[in-house]
């Protein structure tokens, strides 16, 4: 307690401000490392404020009513029923990919049709231009179409576009929906008509997957929480989903809440990265303030005073560098709605989040002295006799139990702030585990250099190689210090790199040679054979044909969803009852699967034999299903009880339509169905040629084109890594800040050596060719060290987080290496150059 | 004012054990002025480090002021120092980012006392440096310096002062007026002087001269004013 208000004396901060006067520059130099950490962190944290706000504020038009039902059927009567009696104003929407046709330039492109009928939305607005679009397109045969879309195929105002078997008049281009991020317009382009034309479109047929939507704007007075209460049982039994203002903004914020968890962890990459920065300059000043504070030791100062008046010192300039952080990521904060424009369902108003600076300040304040009071300890025990002799074996500090207290605090921060990013206690424990390892490598590796050069010393080499190696060793070296920061920094950013390049891979689709590059689907059964004769006219190969068939789980073991809910103890996830099954049947396993458990039987014989289904391993895993286990399906309104007796491995990577479910032969051929077919071809006009006759003919069938498919992810990625650089830009910044402080402020333990070294007839090229080969030496190791180990940490991302192969490439990891080991030397000779071009005493004089 | 007893320091070089102080003794009344020397590695700077507090002893004791250092830990021993020492060190042992005057000021602000500025003025100015007050000690020379750590040396009216090779760093001229002002300045406030030097001439301006070497006190001699041997 009494420390804590030694903080507070009048004269302890005149002492530090007095001490400071030579060295503001410097501090705020070492300061700079955390600028861009908080910088980070605040723009974030800012962003997210504003964005929760806006969430709040925009939930309602996100939504467009005030309570939304969804189903993949048309609800029953007696639902219908409860729906009117409801009241209020209400709206319907169908929708469902399918393939249009702009028929003036003969494009094909698969869309998401919404066939809308009623004054949807209620709040907010379909944006369009010309604005009046929104509301005309209702009362003809018209349409709305995406914006991009538009674009893409040089269509406009005025022309027709054809979904299924009807044309439709474009009056007007879709720029915004409510509640639609730019990502979601990529994947599925929307397409609005009237809902009264869905029928004439011939689109709308037995088992075609439609998306039922039912929009209502209750009266004022309603009581939401209240009916959605009454009416939730009674839709759930029938799988109808609902949506509520409410829990749209909890949908908006726990999606939301998880991009900028991972954001905040990088930033936190990048404080932390900062924080070793101040660690190691801290450590290098505080052994240049040994000789004042022995000085004022023998004048009578108390340990804890000597300490005090550098802890202020740190203690402002984190402030400084904080505020300066804050500032920074205040102005940052506005780029971000650019960069992750196309993840946000909703409009942000950018404003000034005060929570989120005094946050951000707060942690550069603690985190900065956190990190300094390791080597700032050691103030306390300078021994007032160093007055009377440097002896360098005095201001060796030993360790006691107050550092390993801050040890402790620094670990406990590390995790805790990990923790809350991840989420999961066994992620922060790998990240802190991953840190401290890392730590522990390059402090090994530095003491074994250290040794390695002192043991076996090459006597007989030249004068300026015996002296730039034994730098490395000598008193005051600085061989610790930058292998721990250089090598730390070049550990964080490379893993980045390494992280972000794993995941790249994992969603682009490689080796798709002889793959099948074109997919149709929701062929209708009397459409599959016209449509094969129709590939085989194209000389197009069918490379798999499979049925679908759309259900629901209804219960595991004779346990119902609503039993799994009550049984607290019941090991069955509660989503396996809430999606839906898409089903294929066939007598025999494909290439892509293999057995990996009980028995395959392909087919069943009589209507009253038991029926045997094979799962997906992993799925069953998840499930906590095993072979025995009976699962009975609602395939549209029929019952259907069946036993595990299969397990299949399949290799999803593979192209090709994958079933978690598959069915023998023999039972679902008579339920409504679906076919998809794939093919595949070479030429760009053949595939366009193909799939405008598929549309001709058959509109109803969708036609997936693998080629724009893989453009549009690599949209997609190139958004995604975009973010993921921006973010990692920070860290790399920082790093790069790290190394200037570190290097220049090594600068001061290298200048009366170098001087004297002048004095005694040194030469400038033998000057600089120790300090090159000392900063070499340095560099190269903490580079070789922090990528070893990044490969380290990357494998093992690989192999648990990812579950991906990890060969990293070679010349990305000579680049790092040959940049942090070249920006060492520079950094290092161009803060030698003062010494190598001024008369020696000049620089003592103005230097020391 | 100060009594040593059976003083021994002993230093661990590898293996080996060094003895550098060999159970020294001796006594000084306030006011009188004393001089340690001895050839360089005697020992005798290490005798001043413990006297005054700096280091601890192996085994024996020290009473500095009735004070029994032994027992008192670093920040006890640092009260000690501030109310009681003053020190003047063969490099100055100035301050570099204070001015002169802040140098001075620096004792007396540790005591928490007032008017602090006033008083390091007048010490300033007794040392003929007043109009230096705001200069940094790389601005000022060598003798500048060691007058500057005289004035901070007296600014806490100690009641013994010690001196390491006062003149060790300054030329001829400069160390006679150092020496003058360090023994006029004595004279004024009546201290305790404990002077480590290895210059004779020096050590014969006190009154008593103990010499040391290889770590043993060999001759303990007081001198006459004229600073001949009295013994």
């Amino acid at each position: 307690m009494k420390s804590v208000l030694l903080f507070f004396d009048r004269w302890l901060w005149q002492m530090a401000w007095r001490d400071s006067r030579k060295n503001r520059s410097r501090l705020l130099l070492f300061i700079s490392s955390i600028i861009l950490g908080v910088a980070a962190l605040v723009a974030i944290n800012s962003f997210r404020e504003n964005l929760k706000k806006d969430i709040d504020r925009q939930a309602k038009m996100v939504l467009g009513a005030d309570l939304v039902l969804r189903n993949n059927q048309p609800l029953s009567d007696s639902t219908q029923l409860l729906l009117d009696s409801i009241g209020g104003q209400q709206a319907h929407e169908r929708s469902f990919a399918s393939m249009i046709y702009f028929p003036r330039t003969h494009d094909t492109r698969l869309v998401q049709v919404r066939a809308l009928g009623g004054d949807f939305p209620f709040y907010g607005d379909i944006e369009t231009a010309p604005e009046s679009a929104s509301g005309q397109f209702r009362v003809g045969q018209k349409a709305l179409v995406d914006h991009t879309l538009l674009l893409q195929f040089n269509a406009d105002r005025g022309d027709s576009v054809k979904v299924g078997n009807l044309s439709f008049y474009i009056e007007g281009r879709i720029k915004k929906l409510p509640g639609q991020n730019g990502i979601a317009a990529t994947v599925a382009p929307p397409v609005y008509i009237p809902l009264k034309y869905l029928e004439q479109t011939g689109l709308q047929q037995k088992g075609s997957r439609i998306q039922y939507r039912y929009y209502i704007k209750l009266p004022e007075d309603t009581d939401v929480k209240e009916l959605v209460k009454n009416i939730r049982p009674r839709l759930r039994s029938e799988g109808v989903g609902i949506s509520t203002v409410e829990s749209t903004k909890n949908d908006l914020g726990d999606a939301f809440d998880n991009l900028s968890k991972f954001l905040n962890l990088v930033a936190f990459v990048a404080l932390l990265l900062g924080c070793v920065g101040v660690a190691s300059a801290v450590h290098i000043y505080v052994r240049e303030k040994l000789a004042t504070v022995a000085i004022l030791r023998c004048l009578g100062l108390k340990g804890i005073q000597a300490l005090m008046i550098y802890l202020i010192q740190i203690a402002v300039m984190g402030f400084i560098g904080a505020v300066i952080g804050a500032v920074l990521g205040s102005l940052i904060q506005t780029t971000l709605p650019y960069v992750l424009k196309d993840f946000l369902p909703i409009e942000i108003e950018l404003a000034i989040s005060w929570a989120s600076i005094v946050r951000g300040i707060g942690i550069g304040i603690f985190i900065s002295l956190l990190f300094a009071m390791i080597p700032l300890l050691g103030i306390r025990k300078v021994s007032p006799l160093l007055t009377l002799r440097a002896s360098f074996e005095d201001t060796q500090q030993k360790s006691d139990r107050v550092n390993w207290f801050v040890y402790a605090l620094i670990t406990t921060f590390i995790y805790v702030f990990s923790l809350l990013q991840t989420g999961g206690w066994l992620d922060a424990l790998f990240f802190c585990l991953g840190l401290g390892v890392s730590f522990l490598i390059l402090t090994a590796v530095a003491r074994l250099i250290m040794w390695v050069v002192r043991k076996y010393f090459p006597v007989s080499w030249s004068f300026t190689w015996r002296q730039g190696l034994a730098n490395l060793y000598r008193p005051n070296n600085q061989t610790l210090i930058l292998i721990i920061s250089v090598g730390l920094g070049t550990a964080l950013i490379t893993t980045l790199y390494f992280t972000q390049s794993l995941l790249l891979d994992k969603v682009s689709l490689s080796g798709i040679d002889n793959q099948p590059n074109m997919v149709m689907f929701d062929i209708q059964s009397n459409q599959k054979t016209a449509l094969n004769r129709l590939t085989s006219d194209y000389e197009l190969p069918i490379i798999q044909e499979a049925p679908i068939v759309t259900m629901r789980l209804t219960s595991i073991n004779g346990k119902t969803k609503t039993q799994v809910e009550k049984d607290s103890l019941s090991e069955i996830p509660r989503w396996a009852f809430n999606r839906e099954y898409r089903v294929t049947y066939r007598d025999h396993l494909i290439d892509s699967e293999k057995t990996v458990d009980g028995e395959w039987r392909g087919k069943v014989e009589q209507p009253d034999d038991p029926i045997y289904i094979s799962l997906d391993k992993g799925y069953s895993e998840r499930m906590n299903v095993k072979i025995g286990d009976t699962l009975t399906f609602n395939v549209q309104g029929a019952l259907i009880d069946t036993y595990i007796s299969h397990l299949r491995e399949i290799e999803w990577n593979r192209v090709q339509t994958n079933f978690l479910v598959l069915f023998p032969e023999g039972v679902l051929e008579q339920a409504p169905q679906f076919h998809v077919i794939m093919t595949r071809t070479e030429q760009q006009n053949v595939s366009a040629q193909f799939q405008q006759a598929v549309v001709r003919s058959f509109p109803n069938v969708s036609v997936i084109d693998l080629g724009l498919i893989l453009s549009t992810i690599d949209e997609i990625l190139g958004k995604v890594s975009f973010v993921i650089r921006f973010m990692a830009m920070f860290s790399i910044l920082t790093g790069f800040f790290v190394l200037i402080s570190s290097v220049i402020l090594s600068k001061y333990q290298r200048i009366q050596e170098s001087v004297l070294l002048r004095t005694m007839g040194a030469n400038r090229n033998q000057i600089m060719k120790i300090t090159a080969l000392e900063y070499f030496l340095l560099g190269s190791l903490a580079s070789v060290t922090g990528i070893v180990i990044s490969m380290i940490s990357s494998w093992l991302l690989a192999y648990f987080s990812f579950d991906a192969s990890f060969t990293p490439n070679i010349l990305p990891i000579l680049g790092v290496y040959v940049i942090i080991t070249s920006l060492t030397i520079i950094i290092g000779i161009l803060n030698s150059r003062g010494i190598l071009s001024k008369p020696p005493l000049e620089v003592l004089r103005r230097e020391v | 004012m100060l009594a040593v007893k059976n003083l021994t320091k002993t230093y661990q070089s590898g293996h080996r054990t060094l003895t550098v102080l060999d159970d020294i003794s001796f006594e000084i009344n306030p006011g009188d002025t004393f001089s340690i020397v001895g050839p360089s590695g005697s020992g005798k700077t290490t005798l001043l480090g413990l006297c005054a507090g700096l280091d601890r002893a192996t085994s024996g004791s020290i009473t500095l002021n009735n004070i029994l250092l032994d027992r008192l830990n670093e920040d006890e021993r640092a009260f000690v120092r501030n109310q009681h020492v003053g020190f003047i060190f063969q490099n100055f042992q100035l301050i570099p980012t204070l001015t002169a005057l802040e140098n001075v000021m620096v004792p007396l602000e540790l005591r928490g006392e007032k008017n602090v500025r006033d008083r390091a003025l007048k010490l300033l100015e007794r040392v003929g440096l007043a109009d230096r007050k705001h200069h940094y000690p790389a601005q000022l020379s060598g003798g500048e310096q060691q007058r500057v750590s005289l004035a901070r040396a007296f600014s806490n009216e100690p009641k013994i002062l010690f001196a390491d090779e006062p003149t060790g760093n300054l030329d001829e001229e400069t160390s006679d007026k150092v020496v003058k002002l360090i023994f006029d300045l004595n004279k004024e406030a009546g201290t305790t002087l404990v002077l480590v030097t290895h210059d004779m001439d020096l050590a014969s301006k006190t009154q008593r001269v103990i010499r040391i070497k290889g770590g043993k006190l060999v001759s303990d001699s007081l001198l006459t004013p004229t600073g001949e041997n009295k013994f």
